[in-house]
């Protein structure tokens, strides 16, 4: 949605200019760029520096931003307040995702656009509080329950926490879905150089909208029109299986069917256009050995690739932008040559089950826990003991 | 010849009538009210947004009253609500759901909202039982009372939760029963008109569920019950707690202007906004 006059007034004092931030901060500044209009959260280490940074920036741009009593709370808003036409979104940790859950599902169901920032931090429960991981990463694909799908991104620098908050919004907009921004403490509370973007050079997805009468709910295409509350539309969100038309229709077996199988094909079906990859190979031989990585990992990992050529050894770097829906294309053909396919990542290896399923090779999943990413060392000398 | 329609019928989603309230329900009574109090102050539907959670009586609003309407996750409708007010204050925003819903699990919003004194009109129905699930204790249920998950009897008191909303601060409180049906139409108009957290405990009927587990089998006898118990707020001076525990107190518990949230933040931006406007100019 473009910019309203307040928005590209206030934005027009940043564009272009550059400043030394944390990831927290430009993931604040990368949500008032893409127009966010509301916010709702509640504090929670080490995502509190988003909020603190939207409280006082969203309303010089003539955004609101509030502190609810909790996450169920902040989420609930923000679903409620996307109705109204608004772009929103909510920002948390481990604890604060695990109570967004439920309705996580209910901004899936109700095809809700609005976005969810997960700084995460070392879980179970309270875990080590301030420190990174990388453990939600299955929890952001299947953390609430029934059959669905979702898109999250993982930016793995602190300009690439602001730009793609862009591209967070968008998507939520073009698929009418919840997005998560899958950040982890590393990215969160690293302080980097960010250039701000400039207004001519961004662009914002437009919301799909019905006509009046139209169902909003269904019809010929995957993603259907929203109509805003206050149209004088009555337009019925309801959680609970729906006809095309909102109505709650709970006991037809087809009705479910239908509808669960659009809401998962809007994204499955779109998985091309979603997802987003970032490939450097090995130069003048074939690599029979890889690494793929994310967030914070992927800049050790992309180190150690580095110092591994560096002694003569030809290996192939994958970062993934987009975790959810999974790179299924790109995966199996950057690891089509491959022997070994490192991957490391800041949990006990969760995005390394999902590329068993793609690559023929053999998968090595390359674990840290305990709060402190891998170092270059560490991923290095994993490649040493298969390259 | 075309059937009579009953006046307030274009309040209604009409094409999913009948509705699916239980014989001697307290729900019909309460639409039957909100229907007319609505009408009564002149609001225009298309100019309201209903709120609901998960039970029997969110269903009065969704599906029933046409309107725009969010029938939310359970106990969450007070926290949605909360995101459209803010951004369409111009909208009337009601949350109609039950004691389950707004006390029970969603008891921290309800605190939380009366608190800030947001400008939403907050009508619970209060049946004092899980009805939607069979007949499970609520957090409304009366100390003593067997239920199917208190099959030997209820060890704890009843939630208060009008005199709790007063506590937290709300604008606008009130209790009445699906007996007192024009009073209770009246405070609904009060509750709407009023700029601030707007809350009316209706003590209602689940004849299947609760009543007859306690020996009221239809909805006449719960009414004739409600029609004893009650006492009006003004008769209640100088009465023991002792006399009054198994009365409900019914009438209008609290009417004060305060500060109202919604307007105080659309005046933080208003201003902020200016602040900049004035920087870019100068």
């Amino acid at each position: 949605m473009a910019l309203d006059a307040n928005q590209t007034r206030y934005l027009s004092r940043l564009e272009g200019k550059t400043y030394f931030l944390l990831g927290d901060e430009a993931c604040a500044y990368g949500a008032m760029f893409a127009g966010c209009d509301f916010f709702a959260g509640y504090p929670i280490t080490p995502a509190s520096e988003i909020a603190e940074m939207i409280a006082e920036e969203l309303p010089k741009s003539g955004g609101i931003c509030v502190q609810m009593e909790d996450e169920l709370a902040s989420i609930a808003a923000i679903i409620g307040a996307a109705w109204t036409g608004a772009r929103t979104m909510t920002a948390t940790s481990g604890p604060g995702f695990s109570l967004m859950q439920e309705n996580i599902g209910y901004a899936i169901m109700t095809e809700t656009p609005c976005v969810i920032v997960n700084v995460q931090r070392s879980g179970p429960s309270t875990g080590q509080a301030t420190k990174p991981a990388q453990g939600d990463v299955l929890q952001a694909r299947w953390g609430t329950h029934g059959d669905h799908n979702i898109i999250a991104l993982a930016p793995n620098s602190v300009q690439e926490c602001l730009d793609l908050m862009l591209d967070c919004f968008d998507l939520a907009d073009n698929y009418r879905t919840p997005v998560i921004m899958l950040m982890d403490g590393a990215i969160g509370h690293i302080r980097e150089r960010v250039t701000m973007p400039q207004l001519a050079t961004i662009t914002h997805a437009s919301r799909k909208m019905a006509a009046p009468g139209e169902d909003v709910f269904g019809g010929s295409d995957l993603v259907p029109g929203m109509i805003h509350y206050g149209a004088g539309q009555n337009i019925h969100v309801t959680g609970s299986t729906h006809l095309a038309n909102g109505m709650r229709d709970v006991a037809t077996p087809k009705v479910h069917d239908v509808l669960i199988k659009r809401i998962y094909a809007k994204i499955d079906k779109n998985r091309e256009r979603i997802v987003r990859t970032e490939l450097d190979v090995a130069q003048n031989s074939v690599a029979r050995v890889g690494v793929l990585s994310y967030g914070a990992t992927a800049r050790p990992a992309y180190g150690a690739v580095k110092r591994a050529r560096g002694e003569g050894k030809p290996i192939d770097f994958l970062r993934l932008i987009t975790i959810w829906p999974f790179a299924r294309q790109q995966v199996a053909e950057f690891a089509e040559n491959f022997d070994t396919l490192l991957v490391p990542e800041m949990n006990l290896g969760q995005i390394s089950r999902e590329i068993e399923r793609f690559v023929d090779c053999r998968v090595v999943s390359v674990p840290k826990i305990g709060g402190i990413p891998h170092t270059v060392g560490e991923i290095l000398h994993a490649i040493r003991e298969v390259a | 010849m075309a059937e009579p329609r009953h006046r307030l019928m274009e309040y209604l989603r009409s094409e999913i009538m009948p509705h699916r309230f239980c014989e001697g329900c307290g729900c019909g009574t309460v639409l039957n009210a909100f229907v007319n109090a609505v009408e009564g102050l002149g609001l225009e539907p298309t100019r309201m947004v209903c709120v609901s959670g998960i039970g029997c009586s969110s269903w009065i609003p969704s599906p029933y009253f046409k309107s725009d309407t969010l029938h939310t996750t359970h106990g969450r409708p007070i926290a949605f609500a909360t995101g459209v007010k803010i951004m369409r204050p111009d909208l009337t925003v009601v949350v109609i759901a039950g004691d389950g819903d707004v006390a029970g699990i969603g008891g921290n919003h309800l605190i939380h909202a009366a608190r800030r004194n947001i400008d939403l009109s907050v009508f619970m129905v209060n049946n004092m039982i899980y009805g939607m699930t069979g007949g499970q204790a609520a957090p409304t249920t009366p100390r003593g009372v067997k239920t199917t998950t208190t099959p030997y009897r209820n060890v704890e008191p009843a939630f208060r939760a009008a005199d709790l909303v007063v506590a937290a601060g709300a604008s606008y409180v009130a209790r009445w029963t699906t007996y007192h049906v024009f009073p209770l139409m009246e405070s609904m108009q009060n509750a709407m008109r009023k700029k601030g957290f707007g809350f009316i405990e209706i003590i209602s009927q689940c004849p299947e569920n609760y009543g007859r587990r306690i020996g009221l089998r239809t909805g006449p006898d719960f009414l004739r019950q409600f029609k004893e118990q009650s006492i009006r707020i003004e008769k209640t001076a100088g009465m023991s707690e002792e006399e009054l525990r198994d009365r409900i107190v019914i009438g209008r518990l609290c009417d004060r202007d305060q500060p109202e949230y919604v307007s105080q933040l659309h005046q933080i931006k208003q201003e902020q906004v200016a602040a900049v406007a004035q920087e870019v100019a100068g």
